[in-house]
């Protein structure tokens, strides 16, 4: 049967431990030939620079030769060509499809279609599930373990999908510990707290971004969106007050590091920037090593 | 005893059939949706109904009266999502001779419409699937967005 990423619950806690495993080998040796002679299709429905050259690197770091578009008005969707016939040509002619498209659930529904392998690189608002465990990879890189661990999250929990999706992976590790920092209207929505309790995992909720980030491993920060607000006036009141600044990181935690999906706008101060704690610019870079890791894992070649 | 059935058959508003089955406890509100669900606007099969019919459980019920027609329960079992408290009474030679209830599937295959408008099934020409994760109130979860469709929410296809 052919594996595919599609969701990040789609996948056990022994494959994530073996991704990391992978991706800690790749981080030491980028450069293997192991999708050498193999075509990778790269489907970007969506524009998405950063989430496509990572994958496209991580592909050439591989070997692998790379087909597709980086913008949907150069494909045949403009035409009108539904999903279904795109992927059903392409998986004529590729080994694996890396995809991010608009609508959600429609990585999955591709997997259906497709005979190749699929890695969803985003469907809309739903799922992004390399983000996810390249976070992972850089939590366990920089704290040794995913047990036991602080995670603070602080911006828009209501529709950050990359908070979610991190949510219900740590849940999957020993003893860990949620800290939610989000203004009303951005609250983590009640189905992940519901999981939360029915799993006996605490998590505690606050308005303000204070100093109870002390006691954080990991802060993990979003961006607050406009126009995620239906009251402009709301997102003016709060806009300024999920900013992390250098000055509050001074009674955090030695090992505490800053992760961020980037892009970020403003909510993490430049001057955050020079503190060793800060730590989005590499956690990007883990980003290529943890995509040679999966692709490496779905086509089974490690 | 035989004076209350008489009466009780006097009082029926929809007439008794020979053989076949009757689905009782219909919320009046979606008895067409029901026919629709059992394709029962596509067979030949005389099929009587009665509609806003008093009903102390449900307010206003109504009931459909399908002759020579026995229901798999995997097909019956499609409408406890709009018609949770729905009674079937199988009737040979005018009596019923076995009842049942509905329970909901696991699985809903096609029926309902996914109410996230993003939805690649709202986009496409995609079989909508959804994990039935409660019935009351009714919450499932798309297989496709992984976005839930609770109680009101809900809309047939």
């Amino acid at each position: 049967m052919k594996r595919d990423l599609i969701s990040i619950t789609d996948y056990s806690k022994e494959e994530y431990l073996k991704i990391m495993e992978l991706a800690a080998e790749f981080e030491k040796n980028p450069n293997q030939d192991l999708l050498k002679g193999k075509v990778v299709a790269s489907l970007f429905f969506e524009p998405s620079t950063r989430t496509r050259l990572s994958f496209e690197t991580a592909i050439n770091r591989l070997g692998g030769k790379i087909v597709g578009f980086a913008d949907p008005q150069n494909s045949s969707s403009t035409k009108g060509e539904t999903l279904h016939d795109t992927i059903k040509m392409v998986s004529n002619y590729a080994d694996l499809i890396v995809m991010r498209h608009p609508l959600e659930g429609a990585a999955r529904y591709a997997a259906e279609v497709s005979p190749v392998p699929i890695i969803n690189a985003g469907d809309g608002a739903n799922q992004h599930p390399t983000q996810t465990l390249l976070d992972m990879y850089s939590i366990l890189k920089t704290q040794g373990t995913f047990d036991n661990l602080n995670i603070f999250m602080v911006g828009d929990l209501k529709y950050g999908r990359t908070v979610h999706s991190l949510l219900m992976a740590m849940s999957q590790f020993d003893n860990p510990i949620f800290n939610f920092i989000a203004p009303a209207e951005l609250q983590m929505p009640e189905e992940y707290k519901m999981f939360l309790r029915e799993n006996d995992i605490r998590y505690f909720e606050h308005r303000e971004f204070t100093d109870i980030i002390s006691e954080a491993d990991i802060i993990y920060m979003t961006r607050v969106q406009k126009e995620r607000f239906s009251d402009p006036m709301e997102y003016e009141q709060v806009k300024n007050i999920y900013i992390l600044r250098n000055s509050m990181l001074e009674n955090t935690k030695p090992n505490m590091k800053i992760l961020h999906p980037l892009p970020r706008v403003n909510e993490i101060h430049t001057d955050v920037d020079k503190n060793e704690k800060a730590y989005y610019f590499t956690q990007a870079l883990n980003g290529m090593y943890t995509r040679e890791a999966i692709i490496t894992h779905i086509m089974n070649l490690k | 005893m035989s004076n209350d059935t008489t009466k009780k058959k006097l009082k029926l508003k929809v007439s008794a059939i020979k053989e076949g089955t009757v689905i009782d406890h219909i919320p009046a509100q979606n008895l067409f949706k029901v026919i629709t669900i059992l394709g029962l606007d596509k067979i030949e099969n005389q099929i009587t109904f009665g509609t806003n019919l008093e009903s102390q459980k449900l307010g206003s019920k109504a009931i459909i009266k399908v002759s020579d027609k026995f229901f798999e329960n995997d097909e019956i079992n499609k409408i406890a999502l709009i018609a949770p408290d729905a009674k079937l009474n199988i009737i040979r030679d005018y009596e019923v001779v076995e009842k049942k209830i509905v329970k909901a599937p696991e699985i809903i295959k096609g029926i309902v419409k996914c109410f996230n408008p993003k939805c690649i099934t709202n986009n496409e020409k995609v079989t909508t699937c959804f994990k039935v994760l409660s019935t009351s109130p009714v919450t499932l979860r798309c297989r496709y967005c992984e976005k839930m469709t609770i109680g009101e929410q809900m809309r047939m296809l």
